[in-house]
């Protein structure tokens, strides 16, 4: 038997015999180095069922250690169809389906539905005073119960209970406003092309004034738990940082662009409903940061309080004007009125159209099931919600049914900064700034 | 362009007499100038920033208060891009689609809504393609933004956006047949299968026919 000498195996003899011991070499030392360069590169999926991505959100995140690499958004899995859907149904039943897309603003989903439609039709100057100011008004009331939903979860994500609870305290007392006015709490279909459902029922006004008082006490409950809380001052100081060229560049608007210290809203910009005839301010910060964004939606609360003061001083001088256009072949013929199960027609018109105009009863049915024509051609309107830009492409071809219809939510433009916000920071401050942005999935998906 | 009936119904379907109904739609045709409010002068620096102004733009179209601007899909990045840095557009806010199948040729659109912060102003930019060749040229390099929104076009209307980082679909799942958004595609989409009986999708009921 031939041996050679192994360089990495000396053998020393033994009582057992010769025992090889495998050593030498600069193996143990590079061994070593590969556990210090080895990669801790794990990719996480957060989402789609997880209770800290603001509904069925999906995120594909790359991780070394805690810090957050990259960042991908899976969405779609709240697609309804709902685009698609509006194509089947006149236009007034279209209202219908927008205001489920954006969940928790609904009555922006519907105005500037109706918005588009009644720019479609040119009767935009024939929408009543009184129908504008109760559209702001509604939109105001659901600006602050979208906007607490926001701050109550966001804070809820980063692990502070009580403001989520004191949030939807406040936001109760809102969908009563909406139960009152619509007979609905949420997805309310109220706001119809030519004007609004129905005028406002007795005593809301009353009803409107109270709710704003014990809003505006409440809000400093919450502004007491969350501005000055240094455990919240740290989860959300310089987290989720965007700039204003990379807000422009992406296309961001609401609370994430005003975070930059530019004052854009469309209410100001580019006023419609006549928001140039209302008193209010913009908040802006110059953090880029979630706390900013965070100071900016408490802020608006009190300026939506504003408006909403404003809208009610108007409304008691617009007592009895009608709240739908005068043209009888774009008003629903029916008169609405809230019964025990929600809003309906009244008996009034139900004993006109059955037993004493025969007319009537054509019109009526002319005008529910194949509903009004709209001249050809398309139009873009938008309007702030509180998400900032919400726009809606409306193409008709001159039939009953819109040819095309196309939101362009917000909270779908906005989350594609998700990835500039949380890349190179640490996991938990995904969370912030995915809160920040305030995406509905609703309105994402569509 | 026209449409036959009145609720869109034909064969047996419809028992109302609006069967017979003949309506034109009509295609709103090119706008002259003044085009009126700011959008001559959008034009006016358009045409001096891109001498190839008029070789690039279709037709201009001037309607219920909102300018667009229909593009040559080869010009489309060109005039993006001027739009961007020299127009001062620094948003493009949307991308959204519509089909025309009558429209032979220039069956898919895609429709751009920019904004400009600075001159507080709207326009709108219209790409025609037609069905067997629907490439369009991505601006994600001009406004990231874009991004998504290209996305949902191609995943609803099948328009290919070129250069694009990543064009996937983005609302439907990854292995669905065929673009949803186009009127060629029923509703529903899907038959529903429940216990051996099939109920068709809901455009092929009679009340949506």
């Amino acid at each position: 038997m031939t041996t050679f000498t192994d360089p990495y195996a000396s053998s020393q003899e033994t009582t057992e015999g010769r025992v090889y011991s495998v050593t030498g070499g600069d193996w143990d030392s590079l061994v070593t180095e590969i556990g210090a360069t080895k990669e801790e590169r794990v990719v996480l999926n957060m989402g789609p069922q997880h209770p800290s991505t603001h509904g069925v959100l999906r995120l594909i995140l790359e991780l070394e250690g805690e810090t957050v690499t990259e960042t991908r958004c899976g969405i779609g899995y709240l697609h309804t169809g709902i685009e698609k859907n509006t194509e089947f149904r006149n236009w007034t039943q279209g209202v219908t389906f927008v205001t489920r897309m954006d969940y928790l603003s609904p009555i922006f989903n519907e105005t500037a539905y109706c918005l588009g439609v009644e720019k479609l039709l040119g009767i935009t100057n024939d929408v009543t005073e009184r129908a504008t100011v109760i559209r702001v008004m509604m939109m105001e009331f659901n600006r602050i119960s979208s906007h607490m939903v926001a701050l109550g979860t966001g804070a809820l994500e980063l692990g502070a209970l009580s403001p989520m609870i004191f949030a939807f305290r406040e936001r109760e007392k809102v969908l009563d406003v909406f139960e009152m006015i619509s007979g609905l709490r949420m997805n309310m279909a109220y706001v119809r092309p030519g004007g609004v459902a129905q005028d406002l029922p007795q005593g809301a006004l009353a009803k409107i004034r109270e709710t704003v008082k014990e809003l505006r006490h409440n809000f400093k409950d919450n502004e007491k738990l969350l501005i000055g809380n240094s455990i919240w001052i740290k989860r959300t100081q310089g987290i989720g940082y965007l700039d204003l060229a990379g807000c422009t560049t992406l296309g961001i608007t609401g609370p994430v662009l005003r975070s930059t210290g530019l004052a854009w809203d469309l209410r100001k910009a580019q006023p419609y409903c006549g928001y140039e005839d209302y008193e209010f301010d913009i908040p802006t910060t110059d953090t880029c940061d979630v706390y900013g964004r965070f100071l900016i939606r408490m802020q608006e609360l009190e300026q939506s309080l504003r408006i909403i003061e404003q809208c009610v001083t108007k409304l008691e001088k617009l007592e009895g004007q009608p709240v739908m256009v005068a043209d009888k072949k774009i008003a629903w013929p029916s008169q609405l009125s809230i019964g025990a199960d929600g809003m309906g027609n009244s008996l009034n018109h139900i004993r006109e159209i059955m037993g004493e105009s025969m007319e009537a009863l054509i019109h009526h049915f002319k005008l529910v099931t194949e509903g009004f024509r709209v001249p050809a051609g398309q139009v873009y309107t938008s309007i702030e919600s509180p998400r900032g830009e919400l726009g809606v492409h409306l193409v008709s071809d001159g039939g009953t049914r819109p040819y095309r219809v196309h939101f362009r939510d917000p909270s779908f433009n906005n989350l594609q900064s998700t990835a500039a916000m949380c890349e190179g920071g640490q996991i938990a401050d995904v969370i912030a700034a995915v809160a920040s942005i305030d995406p509905v999935m609703g309105g994402v998906d569509r | 362009m026209s449409k036959n009936g009145m609720f869109g119904a034909s064969g047996s379907g419809d028992t109302s007499g609006f069967g017979g109904l003949v309506n034109t739609t009509t295609v709103i045709g090119s706008t002259q100038r003044p085009f009126g409010g700011y959008f001559d002068q959008v034009a006016d620096d358009l045409e001096r920033a891109y001498p190839l102004f008029s070789d690039a733009i279709e037709k201009v179209v001037v309607d219920r208060g909102e300018l667009t601007l229909f593009i040559k899909r080869d010009r489309l990045f060109d005039v993006a891009k001027i739009l961007r840095d020299q127009l001062k557009f620094e948003m493009c806010i949307s991308v959204s689609g519509a089909h025309y199948p009558d429209e032979i040729g220039r069956e898919l659109h895609a429709v751009y809504s920019l904004l400009s912060i600075t001159r507080n102003q709207r326009i709108r930019l219209e790409v025609c393609v037609s069905d067997k060749d629907s490439h369009l040229p991505s601006l994600v390099e001009v406004w990231a933004g874009t991004n998504w929104h290209e996305r949902e076009t191609y995943d609803m209307f099948g328009i290919i956006f070129d250069n694009h980082p990543g064009l996937t679909r983005i609302l439907m799942p990854d292995d669905w047949p065929g673009h949803p958004q186009r009127k060629d595609y029923p509703l529903g989409g899907i038959e529903i299968e429940y216990k051996g009986a099939t109920i068709p999708a809901p455009s092929q009921r009679r009340s949506y026919k």
